[in-house]
C-alpha cells in the first residue's frame, strides 16, 4: 500500500527538553490509526508538527512523498492535512454554517489541483478575488453559492443540518465535537488528525462518534489518524 | 441593499431640502457633514478591529496621510477651486490619490507589526500615528506646524454623503463575503483559522490596507470640509474617539458604527448648548467646559449598561445581503 503520510527519525526540541525523540510513524493510505501514550508523551506535539505549528529539530515528514517541513500551517492545509483540537477551538460567535463555509474557504482562487492531492470531489472551483465581492460580480455569486451548497451538502452528511443556522457556541458539547470534525473534512483533506476527539464524552457520544469516524473514513476515502 | 442605498439617498435630499428652506442652519449640517466623515473612519477602523480583531489605535495616522495627499494635490500642486471647470475632477482624483497612499502605507506598516499581536500591536500602532504627525508636523512644504492653510472648501453633504455610502457598501459587501468570513474566523480564532487553510498573515494585512484606503478618503474630505489640515488634527485622542466609536456602536457591526458615530458626533456638540441651559434648570452654573465629563459618564454607562456595544454584533436588516437572511445572524 502506498504511504499516505510519513514521519521519519522526527525529534524535537523544546528548549532543552526533548519531547519527542526519534519518531517514525508510516500511515498507509485508507488507514484508521490510533497514537496512545500517556500524558505528556507528545502525542499532541506530533500533531502539532505534521500541522506546520512546530517545525522539528530533525527528521523528516512526508504527505504523499512531499516534504511539509519549513511549510505553513496553512499550505499544509492546502496540501490535503486537517485536524481538529483536544480544546475545541471552533469559531464561536460565528454560525454553525459559517464555520463550514470558513474552511471550504482557501479552495477558491486556487487552481484545480490543490498540492497533489488525491481526491478532487469538486471538478470546478469558482475563481473569486476581493474585488469581486465588493463589486458583488457573477463569480462572486457563483463561488458564494458553490460555499454555501457544499457546506449544506457536508452538514446534511454529518448530520447538523438542524442546527445549521444557530450560533456555534450555543451547541450542545458532543455537537461542538462533531462541528470540527466536520469543518476539518471541508477543506477536503487527504489525512485527518484527530485529537482526542472523545475527551468529556459519555460512552453513547463515544460509540456514536466512533460510528462517525468510521463512516468518514469508508465515504470520504480518508487517512485518519486519531490519538 | 437597494433600500438601504434609497434610504439614504432619501435622507440626504431630505436634509438638502431642510438646509434650503432654513430648518436645518449650515451649522447642523456641518455636523451631519462631520458625523458622516466619523462614519467612514469608525466603519473602516470596525474592518481591522472589529471584524478581523486586531487593536489598531494609530486609524487617524492613515487619515493624516491621506488628507494631507489629497490637500496637497488641490492646493499646491493644481491649485484648484470649486469654480473653477474640471475643479471637482481633480478633487476627486486627489481623494482616491489619498486613499491609496494611506492604503500604501497601511500595507506598509502591515507586514511588520502584524507579527504583533494584541496590546503589542497597539501599541506599534500608537507609534506609527505620532510617527506621522511628527513627520508632517516638520515638512515645511505643506506647511510644518502651521498646518497646510488655505484648502479649496471641495467638500459637501452631496459628495461626504455619497463616499459614505459607497464606504458602507465596500465593507459591508467584502465582510458578507468567503473573504469576510476569513477575517471573522481571525478575530474568532487565529490558529484554527490557519489551520483550515486561512492565510492568516495574508487577511490580516488585507485588511489594514483596505482600513487604511478609506481612512485616507475620510482624512482627504475632513481636509476639504475643514479647509485646513493641521498636525494636531490627527493627534492620539481622535484615533481613541474613532475607536470609542467602533467599541461604544459594536465591535463587527458596520450598522453600530453607523449609529454611534452619529450620536457621538451630535452629543459631544449638543453638550455644548444643551449644558449652560440645564445649568439654568437646577440653579448651578455648568458651562462649556463640563462637557467632556459629562460625555465620558455617558460613555461609562454605555459600556456598563451594553458591553459589547449598542448594536452587539447584529446589523440592520438593510444591510445584510438577501442570500444571507435565511441563514440567521452572520456575525
Amino acid at each position: 500500500m502506498d504511504s499516505m503520510l510519513s514521519l521519519e527519525k522526527v525529534t524535537h526540541y523544546f528548549g532543552g527538553l526533548k519531547a519527542v525523540s526519534n519518531f517514525n510513524l508510516e500511515l498507509p493510505d485508507g488507514a484508521l490509526y490510533g497514537l496512545i501514550g500517556p500524558n505528556g508523551a507528545g502525542k499532541t506535539t506530533i500533531f502539532n508538527l505534521i500541522t506546520g505549528i512546530y517545525t522539528p529539530t530533525q527528521g523528516t515528514i512526508k504527505l504523499m512523498n512531499e516534504s511539509i517541513i519549513g511549510k505553513k500551517p496553512y499550505q499544509i492545509v492546502h496540501m490535503g492535512v486537517a485536524r481538529t483540537f483536544q480544546n475545541l477551538r471552533i469559531f464561536g460567535s460565528l454560525s454553525v454554517l459559517d464555520n463550514i463555509r470558513i474552511a471550504r474557504h482557501y479552495t477558491v482562487g486556487k487552481s484545480k489541483h490543490i498540492g497533489n492531492r488525491k481526491h478532487k470531489e469538486s471538478a470546478e472551483l469558482v475563481h473569486t478575488n476581493l474585488f469581486d465581492s465588493i463589486f458583488r460580480t457573477k463569480n462572486y455569486r457563483k463561488a458564494e453559492k458553490q460555499i454555501t451548497d457544499e457546506a449544506k451538502d457536508l452538514l446534511h452528511l454529518i448530520k447538523l443540518d438542524d442546527v445549521i443556522d444557530e450560533q456555534a457556541k450555543s451547541l450542545p458539547y458532543g455537537k461542538l465535537r462533531k462541528l470540527e470534525i466536520a469543518r476539518a473534512l471541508a477543506t477536503h483533506p487527504s489525512v485527518l488528525l484527530l485529537d482526542e476527539p472523545a475527551a468529556g464524552m459519555n460512552p453513547a457520544e463515544i460509540g456514536e462518534l466512533m460510528d462517525l469516524i468510521h463512516f468518514i473514513r469508508d465515504n470520504f476515502k480518508i487517512t485518519i489518524l486519531l490519538i | 441593499m437597494a433600500l438601504f442605498v434609497a434610504g439614504a439617498l432619501g435622507i440626504m435630499l431630505l436634509v438638502l431640502f431642510f438646509n434650503a428652506a432654513g430648518i436645518f442652519t449650515d451649522y447642523i449640517v456641518q455636523i451631519i457633514n462631520i458625523s458622516l466623515i466619523n462614519v467612514i473612519l469608525a466603519v473602516s477602523l470596525n474592518l481591522i478591529n472589529g471584524f478581523t480583531g486586531q487593536f489598531s489605535i494609530g486609524h487617524m495616522g492613515f487619515a493624516a496621510v491621506g488628507a494631507y495627499a489629497s490637500a496637497t494635490m488641490t492646493t499646491l500642486i493644481f491649485k484648484v477651486n470649486p469654480a473653477m471647470p474640471g475643479g471637482y475632477f481633480v478633487f476627486i482624483a486627489a481623494l482616491l490619490v489619498g486613499g491609496i497612499v494611506a492604503a500604501g502605507i497601511g500595507l506598509l506598516i502591515g507586514f511588520p507589526s502584524l507579527r504583533l499581536k494584541g496590546d503589542y500591536l497597539a501599541i506599534m500602532t500608537l507609534g506609527f500615528g505620532e510617527i506621522i504627525r511628527t513627520v508632517f508636523n516638520n515638512i515645511d512644504y505643506i506647511g510644518g506646524p502651521r498646518g497646510l492653510l488655505g484648502i479649496p472648501k471641495f467638500s459637501n453633504l452631496f459628495i461626504i454623503f455619497i463616499a459614505t455610502m459607497l464606504t458602507v457598501i465596500a465593507i459591508r459587501n467584502l465582510v458578507f463575503s468567503t473573504h469576510g468570513r476569513a477575517l471573522l474566523s481571525i478575530r474568532e480564532n487565529e490558529l484554527a483559522s490557519e489551520l483550515v487553510g486561512v492565510n492568516t498573515t495574508h487577511y490580516k494585512i488585507t485588511a489594514f490596507t483596505i482600513g487604511a484606503f478609506f481612512a485616507g478618503i475620510a482624512g482627504g474630505l475632513q481636509a476639504h470640509l475643514l479647509q485646513i489640515a493641521h498636525p494636531t488634527q490627527y493627534g492620539f485622542l481622535y484615533s481613541i474617539l474613532v475607536l470609542i466609536m467602533v467599541y461604544a456602536g459594536g465591535m463587527g457591526s458596520i450598522t453600530g458604527s453607523i449609529i454611534a458615530a452619529f450620536a457621538l458626533t451630535f452629543l459631544s456638540e449638543g453638550l455644548r448648548t444643551a449644558l449652560p441651559g440645564f445649568g439654568d434648570l437646577i440653579h448651578v452654573r455648568i458651562g462649556d467646559e463640563w462637557r467632556m465629563v459629562v460625555y465620558s459618564i455617558l460613555l461609562i454607562i454605555i459600556m456598563l449598561f451594553r458591553t459589547e456595544g449598542l448594536m452587539g454584533m447584529r446589523e440592520m436588516k438593510l444591510l445584510v445581503p438577501e442570500q444571507e437572511e435565511n441563514h440567521g445572524q452572520h456575525a
